[in-house]
């Protein structure tokens, strides 16, 4: 299968997104600039982790009005995966690909360390391949990563089993119900705090994540979106 | 000065204005012929200060060793380069942005690191990782906390925007930084062999471009008053003339630059840093031995109503000047144009040999470029030793104490030896997605994809050790630092310095400074390894008190796997600690005796380089072949805390029997080199033993690792000087430097493997 | 004509401002106690073109909505006059 990975300007973390899966999981990879409104028919996208535009104004929010970002919506409208990495969890949440909206930590100082991410929900594109339940060791490294949603948006992501990810051992940085990631009512668009494609390495330390990419193939198989050949 | 001041008469006593003596002015008249216009005055101002022409230190510098097989850049470019195999090239330097982080530590450490990160991409490398050297002074000074948020998250936030992974340095509080800290930053990058590029102008009629962030009025003075003087008390208000820094620009600069220096148009390129446009410019051309003519009515402005004066000494960050060849304006504005940043034709090449610059259709500025550089002022300034001799150590003054659990507690919560959790928690180590071992150890890791080695990194210097004896102390800090290096698995292979001291005016600075030199070059020949870049940073007094003398060491070692590294926690399951080396501990010169009795006796502890070298060999030895996968050097705090340390990096204990003679707090805290601490399991020990013998190491069998209790036997009186359990330390260990800090408690510990 | 427009935004009350929350503090321990409560916002002052206050005012409103405030956690308000010459 194909991925996209887009680059905003400020992305830091897209070419190690794109080589967890390209190099370590073995798919093609496609980069898509932001200036494009153009996801060259890739199979899955991440938006990547980073700091777009600055962080400047908002985390994201000058991000989601890149020219790409009108084909990602597409995509994801369609029922395609989109993954959204730490800035592109901030950037989805923006754009209204995902509900409630990241804010600064709640010790005001950026956390770089490894934690314990629960696997909530394994009925979405990237957790498929998951047990529930599961916990995983992904290190989160950002300044503005507290989840926030309204009560009555809180108990229906619960109700609906849209929250995917929870920090296992309190969340690090006072994001409500220790939410690390959620997704859309489909499943398909999941944004999460944590980097993933910084776990996918044994040499590096932990390789726990390397099933949230390869549960995208698992979903594509059953809800039978793959491109032909 | 707190503003650029306004056109006046240009005399002797506007050039004293400027930080000139009389002596430097009367040597411009000579220069020039005749009195310099006010630009011409500003420009010489910056070029002749310590800070850019190097005037008190070049002499000296002469001193270090800085050639060798590997080396592919020596000092006297943007940053040096060594080979690294596999058609591949590290490109490293260690600067100093010390002044303007005490005056605003946020974007005085921020923009030290865009400073730094640039000398490194300039070069054509992409940066890899960074590290950083901090000192603050007292804990309990006023402004330490402030200073220490501040640094820490100027540090992050550019570094982490950017997206270089940082993934090492040094933290430490010393009152004798009371009124200056210090903040020496520190880039990696990574390029092939055959695409370094230089800053060398060449190609008469060859277009400069101007690229990057405009022009405003950050940092006007900023060399020759800041890094140039003493901090007295209108330094407060200086605020103004501190640079700001904007990463995200940054970062487009970064990939803008990578992706103009892929193809064959650029002929030479520089940052521009200290004293901006005039530096980049005459340092480019004087470098080819040609001119550089300056268009100023072609600079991007901030604002519209800056002056030419402040144009050519303006310290506005993110922005490079280039020289590419005749033609190639278009295509390469057409790259700068893509990643959004400004790209203009600002000057050309000369065969003059002269720096000019012209505005509104008057040449403001003609100056010889030599005149600049090469002839710059170079003093030999008086040294002379300190007369006053320290007091020796008279050991038995001090008390022995009674409970030395209570005694490791202490240590391990005290300042300079508690954990950095705090601070290394702000920095990203993870970016780039090559980091082996991230920070909470002895040398950061980074993989290299490229050839599948790795390079291990990092800082260090014990200045209490160098304020004993500049040259003793300075050799053990290039010794501490390739013992940093060998316990990871990696061979030092060439070194940066930035070197912070005092006045230059004050022979016993000079005299410091001169011994440090001989000591880092007779440590670099022991080694055979190079300095190959370096910074000097003067002028570190208030109200006429000095630093003390700090020549900070940042290496760089090679490991030819990547799979055969090491890191300070245990391996798994139960494993035998084995003590390598000969060092003999002391309390002179010692953490110990400094934190807990308040003396430093008269001298360093002794330094035996061939000793060190064999043990960092065999060490690195040892790792390569597998045979080793967990080590830690014994440094400040001596060999209980370094036992301590890896078991707090570990989360398991340990139970070792200790056979000295003489004082128990000696052997436990005292300090020495030559001393490297392994864990291996049961099965390698002998092999350990048998390697080391070969090498004329020696060994002794500490005893075991487990449980979750730090143990410590004094053998031959059979009875246990310590039992602490390591849950309970690990909270003093960890709570000092959110104190400090005066932020809010700490987050839930957590026991990480290898950092 | 060329107008000058302020926009003001703020936190929702009912989002945890931890800056908010800080600088209380540190209020207090410089001896101001009478301080109860302190919220930090974003003040976005622009300078722009329009044909009457009225018409500025709805192309400000839109850009509020737009991009200068996220309104699942803030608020804005705004004010606009004409510029100074």
């Amino acid at each position: 299968m194909k991925w996209g990975v887009v680059a905003f300007p400020g992305s830091c973390d897209e070419r190690d997104a794109a080589y967890a899966v390209g190099s370590v999981i073995g798919d093609d990879v496609a980069m898509l600039w932001h200036g494009d409104a153009d996801t060259k028919g890739v199979d899955a996208i991440i938006l990547p982790g980073g700091f777009s535009y600055g962080d400047y104004l908002r985390c994201g929010a000058m991000a989601r009005f890149s020219p790409v970002m009108r084909a990602v919506a597409e995509h994801a409208k369609s029922g395609g995966p989109v993954f959204g990495i730490c800035n592109g969890f901030q950037i989805l949440c923006e754009a209204g690909l995902l509900p409630g909206a990241l804010v600064r930590n709640r010790s005001l100082r950026f956390i770089c360390q490894n934690v314990g991410v629960r696997v909530e929900s394994t009925d979405t594109a990237f957790t498929a391949a998951c047990e529930k339940g599961e916990v995983l060791s992904i290190p989160v490294k950002h300044g503005e990563g507290c989840f926030v949603a309204s009560e009555g948006e809180l108990e229906r992501l619960e109700r609906e089993g849209r929250i995917v990810f929870r920090y296992a051992d309190g969340a690090p940085n006072g994001s409500l119900c220790d939410i690390a990631g959620v997704s859309n009512e489909a499943g398909n668009v999941v944004g999460l705090m944590p980097h993933p494609e910084h776990a996918v390495d044994p040499l590096l330390g932990s390789d726990d994540a390397v099933v949230l990419f390869r549960s995208v193939h698992a979903w594509l198989t059953k809800t039978k979106l793959r491109r032909q050949a | 000065m707190t503003a650029a001041p306004a056109m006046r008469q240009v005399d002797e006593s506007l050039a004293i204005e400027h930080g000139l003596s009389p002596d430097e002015y009367r040597d411009i008249l000579g220069h020039l012929g005749r009195v310099p216009t006010f630009e011409e005055l500003g420009v010489f101002s910056v070029m002749w200060s310590e800070h850019c022409s190097y005037k008190s230190s070049r002499m000296h510098l002469r001193r270090l060793p800085q050639s060798g097989k590997a080396v592919l850049q020596g000092p006297g470019e943007n940053a040096g380069a060594v080979d690294i195999g596999g058609g591949m090239a590290a490109v490293f330097k260690i600067e100093s942005h010390n002044h303007p982080s005490y005056i605003e530590p946020y974007q005085g450490a921020a923009t030290g690191v865009g400073g730094i990160l640039r000398d490194v991409f300039t070069m054509g490398a992409r940066p890899v990782a960074n590290m950083n050297s901090l000192r603050f002074g007292s804990p309990d000074h006023e402004k330490t906390p402030f200073l220490l948020r501040g640094v820490v998250a100027g540090i992050g936030g550019y570094g982490n925007s950017v997206g270089v992974a940082t993934v090492g340095g040094e933290v430490s509080f010393d009152a004798g930084y009371n009124g200056n800290i210090l903040v020496n930053a520190f880039t990696l990058g990574i390029v092939r062999a055959d695409r370094i590029f230089r800053a060398v102008a060449s190609g008469t009629g060859n277009p400069v471009l101007y690229v990057g962030s405009k022009t405003g009025r950050d940092g006007i003075h900023g060399a020759s008053l800041l890094a140039s003087s003493e901090f007295k008390e209108e330094s407060e208000q200086m605020r103004p003339t501190v640079q700001v820094g904007d990463p995200f620009t940054e970062s487009l600069l970064i990939e803008a630059c990578l992706e103009v220096l892929e193809g064959d148009d650029v002929v030479a390129i520089q940052d521009m840093g200290a004293a901006g446009l005039t530096s980049s410019s005459v340092e480019m051309a004087s470098r080819g031995e040609v001119g550089i003519r300056l268009d100023l009515d072609r600079i991007p402005l901030r604002e519209a109503d800056l002056t030419p004066y402040e144009m050519l000494l303006s310290e506005s960050q993110e922005r490079m000047l280039l020289v590419v060849h005749k033609g190639a304006e278009e295509r390469v504005t057409k790259i700068f144009t893509k990643w959004g940043l400004d790209c203009v034709v600002a000057g050309t090449i000369t065969e003059t040999g002269r720096f000019e610059a012209a505005f509104h259709g008057k040449m403001l500025v003609s100056i010889p470029a030599a005149a600049l550089t090469d002839a710059a002022p170079k003093y030999d300034r008086p040294m002379a030793a300190p007369s006053a001799k320290l007091p020796a150590l008279k050991l038995e003054e001090i008390p022995e104490p009674s409970d030395l659990g209570a005694e490791l507690a202490e240590m391990l919560a005290s300042p300079n030896l508690s954990s950095r959790r705090w601070v290394y928690e702000q920095y990203d180590s993870y970016v780039g997605a090559n980091t082996i071992v991230h920070p909470g150890g002895d040398a950061g890791v980074v993989r290299v994809r490229e050839t599948g080695g790795a390079l291990a990194l990092t800082c260090d210097c014990n200045s209490r050790y160098v304020s004993l004896d500049p040259y003793v102390g300075t050799q053990h800090a290039v010794a501490e630092a390739a013992r940093n290096l060998y316990v990871t698995g990696a061979r030092p292979l060439a070194l940066s310095d930035c070197l912070n001291f005092g006045s230059p005016e004050k022979p016993h600075v000079m005299w410091q400074f001169s011994r440090a030199i001989d000591g880092m070059a007779d440590a670099c020949h022991a080694y055979e390894i190079p300095v190959i870049s370096g910074n000097v940073s003067f002028y570190n007094d208030t109200q006429g008190a000095s630093i003390p003398p700090t020549p900070t060491v940042a290496m760089v070692g090679l490991i030819a796997d990547a799979r055969r590294t090491a890191s300070i926690a245990f391996p798994d399951g139960e494993a035998e600690i084995l003590l390598l080396g000969s060092g003999e501990p002391v309390l002179e010169g010692s953490e110990y005796l400094a934190f807990r009795h308040g003396k430093t006796g008269d001298r360093p502890p002794a330094v035996d380089l061939a000793a060190e070298r064999r043990l960092g060999e065999l060490c690195a030895g040892l790792i390569a072949a597998g045979v080793v996968t967990s080590a830690h050097d014994v440094a400040d705090g001596g060999l209980a805390i370094a036992i301590s340390e890896m078991c707090l990096a570990s989360g398991v204990g340990s139970l070792i029997s200790l056979e000295f003679s003489g004082r128990a707090d000696v052997a436990l805290f005292g300090e020495s080199g030559t001393r490297i601490l392994v864990a291996v399991p049961a099965g390698r020990v002998t092999e350990v033993e048998s390697r080391a013998r070969a090498n004329r190491v020696s060994t002794v069998r500490l005893g075991t690792t487990g449980g979750d209790t730090i143990r410590i036997r004094d053998l031959k009186a059979d009875r246990m000087l310590v039992e602490a359990r390591l849950e309970t330390l690990r909270s003093r260990w960890e709570e000092t430097l959110p104190a400090i800090s005066h932020a809010d408690a700490p987050e839930p510990a957590r026991a990480s493997a290898g950092g | 004509m060329t107008f000058v427009a302020r926009a003001f935004v703020m936190p929702k009350k009912a989002i945890l401002d931890p800056q908010g929350k800080a600088v209380a503090s540190s209020l207090h321990s410089l001896g101001y106690a009478e301080v109860a409560d302190a919220r930090l916002g974003k003040l976005i002052e622009l300078r722009l073109d329009g044909k009457s206050k009225a018409a500025v005012s709805a192309r400000v409103d839109e850009m509020c909505r737009r991009l200068l405030a996220n309104d699942i956690i803030e608020d804005y308000r705004f004010e606009v006059e004409k510029a100074a010459s």
